[in-house]
């Protein structure tokens, strides 16, 4: 495997630090190796943001800022417009992003020519969770898209992390997002 | 157990095993997430403590003091400005010799801002008494948490620690830590019973005025000699947490790679591990390059580097942190510590990372680069690595 470096693009609030400690919790299951951080700073509600994982199957030791990611999650179709989120991503990387648009539109758009996973992810949230929160909806697309961790590792650790902020409810709807994206994709 | 913690949520696991009995602490970032961590502790029942509330880190330091001092086992935390803010009460927990454990996130000092990886915080503190540790995971953070309690306590120490770890690079970052066992943690620490303690049915005063010709020279000797005996009591307990614990870190200097090797980076805190990386590739090259992480700034560790001084042709100094008028404060200190060996290796100084600039791999190639160019064995440079124009 070697190391694999994730960065993720949401916005404060949003839940993208979560899914970014989701998939690393997921990869420790299957005897990895991860470091999960936001990117370093004040978090404000609404301001773009950004959150990294690093999982490998052997010890991580480097202890700086990722600059040339392996995968880039966009959870917020709205930062597009805005915020550079191919930057560092050859054309050998995986973009994920949700958006109501199709793949072809997006690669117009945003000009890469890797591999590209367009999914409506908030269109996702609002049937299982009831919310536009897109951040488990993501976490499920990207098991998908990267082959990184498997679907049942990411759905035990939501179930575990999720215990004892949310209701049994709010976690099967979530679970259900997950299951619901990785298929989407 | 096995979990994901922020080198923040170690922290605050940390205060729990070690079963801290009063915490006193005042939030701010990027420490915030320690004391919000031990608040949910507490809340959800988990973590039966003393929390005290306060207005200011001062006030923190104060009420921890006073805590210490009737023989509570004591908690703390805070970064940069709070700990600043702390400085004249810092003075008067060691010299009450009150083993209070804090941990500091290592962040930058205003202005301009920044709340981001600089060791100046920790190191303007150098003088207060208090033992220094500086952590590169978040393992060696809980880990180190429960060491400290064992040397601050002991009889022959009792002297405040400081654990520091680098802002975000340490305290945001989550990795996989192995919480120990409450049983192991307790058999290891025992209870804190200070000999002399604020009893109202023993009193006896903490403190008051000593002239000149009374006893405050001897009380200062005392630290000093507490400092010396803390090198012994460090190793001794680092020995013994290894057999309980299985895992070490190497005491004071913490030896990567180092031999036969030519050229030794020193550095402390998050960014040895990214000199690990380097000094892996430039020893697949052929190149003998090796690391010594800086675990312990105070007590000193002098004979430590004395004896890796002794094979060693050039030790390249990084420093987080810079003494404006003179230089960073770790290649002052490793220059001192060298001086009188007869035949000593060239000491280059390196100042990085300062308010969070990240330190990246090119980073460290350049400075290895600069240690191999060197021709001139007399040379003794320093220089601030990536500034902009």
């Amino acid at each position: 495997m070697g190391l694999k470096e994730i960065r993720w693009h949401g916005r404060g609030g949003q839940g993208v630090v979560t899914a970014s400690e989701l998939i690393a919790e997921a990869a420790i299951l299957e005897g990895n190796y991860i470091q999960a951080f936001p990117e370093f700073g004040p978090e404000r509600m609404g301001a773009p943001i950004k959150a990294f994982t690093r999982i490998s199957d052997e010890p991580i030791k480097i202890h700086s800022q990722v600059y040339t990611p392996d995968i880039v999650m966009v959870l917020d179709p709205t930062l597009l417009g805005s915020v550079n989120v191919t930057e560092g991503l050859s054309d050998d990387g995986i973009l994920i992003v949700n958006t109501p648009l199709g793949e072809g539109e997006l690669r117009a758009q945003l000009g890469f020519n890797g591999k590209i996973y367009a999914f409506n992810a908030t269109k996702i949230a609002m049937e299982t969770i009831g919310r536009p929160v897109a951040n488990t909806s993501c976490a499920g697309a990207l098991v998908k898209a990267s082959g990184l961790v498997k679907l049942e590792n990411l759905l035990d650790v939501t179930e575990e992390k999720f215990k004892e902020k949310l209701s049994q409810k709010a976690i099967i709807a979530n679970k259900e997002a997950i299951k619901a994206a990785y298929e989407a994709v | 157990m096995k979990k994901v913690l922020s080198g923040n949520s170690a922290a605050a696991y940390g205060s729990m095993l070690v079963r801290a009995e009063v915490i006193s602490a005042y939030p701010i970032t990027p420490q915030t997430k320690i004391v919000e961590k031990i608040a949910d502790l507490i809340a959800n029942g988990e973590f039966k403590t003393e929390f005290v509330k306060v207005e200011s880190e001062h006030s923190a330091m104060a009420a921890a003091v006073s805590a210490s001092l009737v023989g509570a086992r004591t908690f703390t935390a805070t970064s940069a400005q709070g700990l600043l803010l702390m400085h004249e009460i810092l003075h008067w927990a060691s010299a009450s010799r009150t083993p209070i454990v804090m941990v500091n996130i290592n962040r930058g000092l205003a202005p301009p801002w920044s709340v981001w990886a600089d060791q100046t915080d920790s190191i303007a503190q150098r003088d207060t008494g208090w033992m220094q540790f500086y952590c590169e995971s978040c393992q060696e953070v809980l880990d180190t948490m429960i060491q400290l309690y064992k040397v601050a306590e002991d009889k022959d120490v009792l002297l405040p620690a400081m654990l520091s770890e680098d802002a975000f690079l340490l305290s945001h970052t989550s990795e996989i830590v192995d919480i120990p066992d409450q049983e192991k943690v307790d058999d290891f620490l025992g209870t804190f019973d200070p000999e002399y303690k604020l009893d109202v049915n023993r009193p006896m005063s903490f403190g008051s005025l000593s002239m000149p010709h009374q006893y405050y020279y001897e009380f200062r000797y005392k630290i000093a000699e507490a400092m010396e005996n803390a090198k012994n009591k460090i190793i001794e307990v680092e020995r013994d947490f290894e057999k309980v614990f299985g895992r070490s870190y190497g005491g004071f200097l913490d030896l990567y790679r180092c031999d036969g090797a030519d050229i030794v980076l020193v550095a402390a805190g998050s960014m040895s591990s990214t000199i690990r990386i380097a000094v892996d590739e430039m020893r697949d090259k052929g190149h003998k390059v090796g690391l010594a992480r800086l675990r312990v700034f105070r007590p000193f560790p002098v004979e430590e580097f004395k004896k890796l001084a002794k094979d060693v042709k050039i030790i390249g100094v990084l420093d987080r942190s810079f003494c404006f008028g003179y230089e960073g404060a770790f290649f002052t200190e490793i220059k001192s510590a060298l001086y009188n060996m007869d035949d000593r290796p060239l000491v280059k100084g390196y100042v990085v990372g300062i308010g969070g600039r990240d330190v990246t791999l090119d980073v460290i190639f350049e400075i290895i680069d600069d240690c191999m160019k060197t021709t001139d064995t007399k040379e003794e440079s320093f220089k601030w690595i990536g500034l902009k124009g």
